[in-house]
């Protein structure tokens, strides 16, 4: 299984970068981790520039002038979990909804209707309100009208993944939120989510099960980012050598104003998170990025083309938000409130190309191709 | 009686076991083995593994190869 | 150090037994090469010429014997010589080589899988030699091959590693180790496969054949050697300036 070094060698590992590691790891052809320590490195962050540059040379190479689109949908605002940082934690005092299968499949129709076909289904981890037998059902009425299926609900079983697999779900998003286990611990207080170890074995079950796809990611705020640059990149390598035949991308979502009164443990400004991204594209060529409506319309739009490879876009963080414009139980508010189209305008004025698909559902093995 | 050894027949007596018909050739026994009738006979057996008359035996060792 | 199946290597140089003048030559120029992994073949014992052992004439506790299955035209041949070269060997490990098309030589990746599964259920340490071919490779692993023996062109051709593409994926990708093997004939050629990162090199036909084997086997080890410092050191990037010095990604858009 994949072992992650100290927390705190990661950051020693990166404060020893000099500034000619960083000029290597510009002009090699892979960077490898001790490169991408360097570019995570406050030595990289002078050189900001060339690594947008390095990091638009690979992606233009390797995902063309594309920016593949998706949008959430919110099945289920409860959750087993205490987490200080998470709107949806299960001590604070909200409104809880669950849709049903109809009112699910209604928000993904609207979805269609708008012209989606990447859904992102996300849900509080509360397995008896939303389970191995709801996502199935939920895939199986869906899967001919969507390119792609995809969720983000609590880790599940090598053998539950392989039914939801079989059942029409694509991929699966499974962030380890922070890979610092001390933070950890003090951001999840309570529940199966506080099992860092469980947590951290998961996209592997993912990968094992079949999944075309597999997230990993970080939530931005909790603990050293450039650390967890680090940690990302030795999860990611690891799970390649290991799962060969599944797609892995990366999200790093900055923490947003949610529910509750926590503040973040370490601020991320732009030009970090822009680092992150860049650094991370220098070291994987070919893994997905993903830059959420958590960011604004400015910095997502200038981001086009230097690295990320998909986009969400019309989000709405609230169980039946998309038929119910107007409810207040989102996770989180986002920050690009753009519809589709226009976020699709953005992307073709600067010369790429919005891609809603790249592989249906339908083909999938264990459903008959009619 | 008769019997194959390497795709050439040859005469030996009867009641003779590999372990003679390897020194009669004067082949070292540490440095090959034997297949007779298809199957590979171990080296600790070459001396109570009597040939039937009709046997066809494959010597086999190690040459030069990349 | 190199490791295979939990057995480490100094020299990242493999040498093969075939084709030498003569057992004394072939004796010194693998002394001087510094191998420590050489590949043998199996054959019928000459009952014209029995004393023709190559075992009588290398010690084995110096050199790690890997039996080869050369001549196997499928998985079912290549399996009775493995069977035979563990009887005669006293070693479960195994290059095997499955080439049906006598004129080329080139590896049957289907019959080359087949076989590297059967055979690693058995208990062989399989080393397969294969075509440059990265899925291929990836499957070979997954069903427990030791490490991958690509093609750097066919054999006995001389011609480098035509194949450096798939080679660099199959690096890049693999979880064992990577030994270009087949085209390796002149030391710049077994230097390139080492500056990409494979693990080790197997090189046979340009030492034996070379006007004095021993020095050649010399120079290979040096071209192994150098090879690998470049590739631990970290090598720029090749290729056209596609990066300008001065970029023009514009980053006024960040606060």
């Amino acid at each position: 299984m994949f072992i992650l070094p100290p927390f705190k060698s990661l950051q020693k590992q990166i404060a020893a970068s000099t500034k000619a590691d960083v000029k290597q790891a510009l002009v090699a052809s892979h960077a490898g981790i001790d490169g991408l320590a360097a570019l995570l490195s406050p030595r990289a962050e002078e050189m900001l520039p060339q690594l947008a540059a390095r990091s638009a040379e690979i992606t233009a190479a390797r995902f063309g002038r594309t920016i593949q689109l998706y949008a959430p949908v919110y099945v289920s605002s409860f959750c087993t979990n205490k987490c200080a940082y998470c709107g949806f934690s299960a001590e604070n005092k909200i409104e809880r909804r669950v849709l049903s299968l109809d009112e699910a499949e209604a928000e993904m129709d609207i979805l269609h209707r708008r012209g989606f076909n990447h859904i992102l289904l996300v849900a509080g981890e509360a397995p008896a309100k939303v389970g191995v037998d709801y996502l199935a059902e939920l895939a199986r009425r869906t899967r001919d009208r969507f390119a792609a299926i995809t969720i983000e609900v609590q880790p599940l079983s090598t053998a539950d993944y392989a039914t939801l697999f079989k059942a029409g779900i694509t991929g699966v998003a499974v962030y380890q939120e922070t890979y610092d286990p001390i933070i950890y611990k003090q951001v999840h207080l309570s529940g199966k989510k506080a099992d860092y170890d469980y947590r951290l074995k998961s996209p592997a079950r993912v990968a094992e099960a079949g999944m075309r796809e597999v997230g990993i990611g970080t939530l931005m705020g909790l603990a050293n980012w450039r650390a967890e640059g680090l940690a990302l990149g030795l999860h990611l390598a690891w799970l390649r050598k290991h799962f060969w035949r599944t797609n892995f991308t990366v999200s790093f979502p900055r923490m947003r104003p949610a529910e509750g009164d926590f503040h973040p443990l370490e601020e991320t400004s732009e030009k970090q998170l822009s680092q992150l991204l860049f650094a991370l594209r220098i070291f994987d060529h070919d893994v997905g990025l993903v830059l959420s409506t958590r960011e604004e319309e400015r910095y997502r739009n200038g981001m086009i083309g230097l690295g990320p490879t998909r986009y969400s876009a019309g989000s709405c963080t609230a169980p039946g938000g998309y038929t119910e414009p107007d409810s207040a139980l989102e996770q989180f508010s986002v920050g690009d409130h753009r519809s589709l189209p226009e976020v699709c305008d953005a992307i073709r004025s600067k010369g790429h190309d919005p891609v809603h698909k790249d592989w249906d559902a339908v083909f999938q093995a264990g459903q008959p191709i009619i | 009686m008769n019997i194959t050894v390497n795709g050439e027949p040859k005469e030996t007596s009867p009641n003779n076991s590999i372990l003679n018909l390897l020194n009669e050739l004067e082949i070292n026994a540490q440095t090959v083995v034997v297949e007779c009738d298809n199957t590979i006979i171990k080296q600790e057996e070459y001396a109570t593994t009597i040939l039937q008359d009709g046997a066809v035996l494959e010597l086999i060792r190690f040459v030069g190869g990349g | 150090m190199l490791e295979i199946a939990g057995k480490t290597f100094r020299s990242r140089l493999f040498g093969g037994t075939g084709k030498f003048a003569s057992a004394k030559v072939m004796k010194e120029a693998l002394m001087a090469s510094g191998s420590e992994m050489i590949t043998v073949a199996l054959r019928r014992v000459d009952l014209n010429d029995p004393e023709d052992d190559i075992m009588a004439n290398l010690d084995r506790d110096h050199f790690w014997f890997l039996p080869n299955t050369s001549g196997a035209r499928d998985a079912e041949e290549a399996i009775r010589l493995a069977n035979l070269a563990r009887a005669v060997g006293n070693t479960n490990w195994l290059k095997l080589e499955v080439t049906p098309d006598p004129r080329t030589l080139l590896p049957d990746p289907i019959e080359t899988l087949r076989a590297t599964e059967l055979l690693v259920k058995d208990g062989f340490v399989v080393l397969p030699y294969m075509n440059a071919d990265p899925i291929l490779a990836l499957k070979l692993q997954d069903v427990g091959a030791a490490a991958v023996m690509p093609l750097g062109s066919p054999i006995g051709t001389n011609q480098g590693v035509l194949t450096k593409f798939q080679v660099k994926i199959i690096i890049d990708q693999a979880r064992v180790p990577v030994v270009v093997d087949a085209g390796l004939g002149a030391p710049s050629h077994a230097a390139a496969a080492m500056e990409m990162g494979a693990d080790a090199v197997l090189v046979n036909t340009a030492i034996a054949v070379a006007g004095d084997p021993v020095r050649m086997a010399r120079a290979f080890a040096a071209a192994v050697d150098a090879g690998r410092a470049a590739f631990e050191s970290g090598l720029g990037r090749q290729g056209p300036e596609a990066s300008a010095s001065s970029p023009e990604t514009g980053l006024d858009f960040l606060r």
